[in-house]
């Protein structure tokens, strides 16, 4: 007997169950969907994503969204992902941006040394300050390797919370391989409980919300 | 109680540096949790519990439907599912595939399960190098010390602590500044990350209508470890599935908020197959190792199996007063804690661990504070009546003729006055006395009292 069959039986068998026994519905999990108004969706984005030393920044139109990252950049590498909405924007047309990129080596040798890396998102998460990665297109190794990263996404993507993600997306994993929530920038208290940003992922943040 | 439990017990009690440094701690991760599941910031936090525990009992009860649905899920993606029923057929089963595919790098992301079968000692025994990247881990690695704590596994390290292990393992400079012992480590490990064949994490979910594996950390070395190298594998014991995604809206929003008191942790990944086509990084390979190794031993008993409903949050070792002072090297095996003292001796049997149910005050502050409501207390009651039926002797004797006494009140009576006369400085009583001071007896008893009113 193969493991995976003792142990199925074993676990049958402590649990008085027979094989292919279909189990009666899980308990339903209540989604609760809060009314809030754009604006006070930002204020809660802005409040909780600064309370982890993350940043929130607001720009009318796309084309403003491609001048405030020109301008930040000042000349610094980025990695933009390939993200319809960054070119919509005008980023991936930036001097010393590099984009386009689909070979996973150049990518990777690109995110290992480039200064700032750039996507986009495809929700944000009012309640906790979080921003979700569900595109294919995007490039996980883009908002991990490089030390800074800014999430660029039009500001009516931005959900009361996990509740509202999950009723609008309930099984998020048809979508992509990689679904990725990231709630500020990447830290640990490893060391007397002391907190240091940046350990592996980008120590700075900003999403930038569009419209 | 066993000489080693006492002797490690006696140890940590004396280190008063190691004492500030666990109360402290534990202080603060309790504060945490504390203003983020109060009233007015979580009003629900009661009923999502209450949520959490249905659905834990629901999966754990089919358990074996919603391991097979996984399974189904996992490979409708392009992943494998590997069934191991302890820590030999893992380390066989990740020796081949990295002997089939010339592996010899592997960096790991923090895993209890793989602490729980010494992974690392096995695959290094053999050859391979298998790197901690979690910064606790990696720094406990380097110590050559288990976990301390289950969340914060370096709890017990001073930064001059950190500073010698850095110093004498990585024969650096001596730097005590966390911020900069912390980039130290993140650059040394970078290159482990990007020259790895093979990431190993843990899995804090397996969600069975996904396929998907659920990584819930804060430093991004989990998403390193899976998005690096060519091969992932999950390694995760079996009661870690969840019937739906939807589900993780409950389990989210307790799990890091009791462990560290944060909403969300930073990265929350969930993670199915391989990656696809289109998609530019992500692995080429993904497995996921399903262990058992003693999990199906708790199963028959209906009240028992909630002890798998555990999802590691380490909030009931912070809450607990015996955790804060005897401290989590005391306990015999990875698990401390509260926690600890229910799982190691149902894992282990009872016959092997059991002093364990006895580390405990049974405040009732662990089940307190239990995100998915598991009654710890009642289950060290259990596990100590078990311990007990196997004992012999003196202490059965005790109190079978203290139960006798208790119901024949003029005896008692009698008892009671003699006790009150005597001083009992030695035997099993003497013991007792070593750590506390017998109240002297008062000069009216109640009895006494009673009669007069």
């Amino acid at each position: 007997m193969t493991s995976r069959e003792q142990i199925l039986q074993q676990v049958r068998s402590a649990l008085r169950r027979s094989e292919g026994q279909t189990p009666p519905e899980p308990p339903p999990v209540r989604l609760h969907v809060p009314e809030m108004t754009l604006e006070s969706r930002i204020a809660s984005m802005t409040t909780r994503l600064e309370a982890l030393a993350g940043v929130v920044h607001r720009v009318k139109s796309p084309q403003a969204a491609g001048a405030w990252i020109a301008e930040t950049l000042a000349g610094r590498r980025a990695i933009a992902s390939n993200a319809a909405f960054l070119r919509d924007c005008g980023i991936t047309q930036i001097p010393g941006v590099r984009s386009g990129i689909t070979d996973r080596e150049e990518l990777r040798q690109l995110c290992a040394t480039a200064d700032v890396g750039i996507s986009s998102a495809d929700y944000a998460l009012a309640d906790t300050g979080t921003l979700v990665l569900l595109s294919s297109l995007e490039a996980r190794m883009i908002s991990l390797l490089p030390p800074i990263h800014f999430a660029i996404l039009p500001a009516t993507r931005l959900l009361t919370g996990l509740d509202e993600l999950f009723t609008l997306v309930p099984n998020p994993s048809q979508l992509t391989r990689s679904v990725v929530l990231i709630t500020g920038p990447s830290r640990t208290a490893d060391i007397e409980q002391i907190l240091v940003r940046g350990v592996h992922g980008p120590g700075l943040l900003t999403a930038v919300l569009v419209g | 109680m066993s000489r080693e439990f006492q002797q490690h017990i006696h140890d940590a009690l004396a280190d008063s540096r190691l004492q500030n440094a666990v109360y402290t701690a534990t202080g603060r991760l309790k504060d945490a949790r504390l203003a983020v599941v109060s009233d007015n910031v979580l009003s629900d936090y009661q009923e999502l519990r209450t949520q959490a525990n249905a659905l834990k009992r629901h999966a754990i009860d089919h358990l074996d439907y919603y391991l097979e649905q996984f399974q189904r899920n996992v490979e409708t993606h392009g992943g494998h599912v590997v069934f191991c029923q302890d820590a030999t057929e893992v380390s066989d089963f990740v020796l081949s595939l990295a002997k089939e595919r010339g592996a010899r790098l592997i960096v790991k992301s923090k895993s209890m399960t793989t602490e729980e079968i010494d992974l690392n000692e096995r695959l290094e025994h053999h050859g391979l190098e298998s790197v901690e990247t979690d910064l606790g881990e990696y720094l406990l690695q380097l110590a050559h010390e288990r976990p301390y704590h289950i969340v914060a596994p370096a709890l017990h390290k001073t930064r001059y602590d950190v500073a010698d292990i850095l110093t004498k393992r990585l024969n650096v400079p001596r730097e005590t500044v966390p911020e900069k012992q912390t980039a130290l480590a993140r650059s040394v490990l970078r290159e482990k990350f990007l020259a790895a064949d093979i990431g190993i994490s843990g899995a804090n979910f397996l969600v069975a209508d996904s396929g998907a594996v659920v990584l819930v950390e804060n430093e991004g070395n989990a998403r390193l470890t899976t998005t690096a190298p060519k091969i992932h594998i999950a390694i995760a014991g079996i009661e870690k599935v969840i019937p739906r995604a939807q589900d993780l809206a409950v389990f989210l929003k307790l799990l890091a908020r009791s462990a560290t008191g944060q909403l969300l942790s930073v990265y929350t990944s969930v993670l199915s197959g391989p990656r696809r086509s289109g998609e530019i990084d992500g692995p080429d390979e993904f497995y996921v190792v399903l262990l058992d190794n003693g999990r199906t031993r708790l199963l028959p008993n209906a009240e028992r199996r909630q002890s798998l409903y555990c999802i590691r949050c380490g909030a009931c070792l912070n809450a607990c007063p015996v955790y804060r002072k005897i401290g989590g090297h005391s306990f015999p095996w990875v698990y401390s804690g509260p926690i600890g003292a229910i799982l190691t001796p149902q894992f282990m049997g009872i016959a092997r661990e059991p002093e364990l149910p006895f580390a405990s005050s049974l405040c009732g502050a662990c089940a307190e504070v239990c995100p998915v409501k598991i009654d710890i207390p009642k289950l060290l009651l259990d596990l100590r009546s078990e311990a007990h039926s196997q004992r012999s002797g003196f202490e059965k004797l005790t109190f079978r003729v203290f139960a006798w006494l208790a119901c024949h009140h003029r005896l008692f009576a009698l008892a009671a006055r003699i006790a009150a006369r005597l001083r009992f400085k030695v035997g099993p009583i003497g013991a007792w006395l070593s750590q506390r001071d017998l109240p002297p007896p008062p000069s009216h008893r109640f009895r006494q009292l009673w009669r007069q009113r």
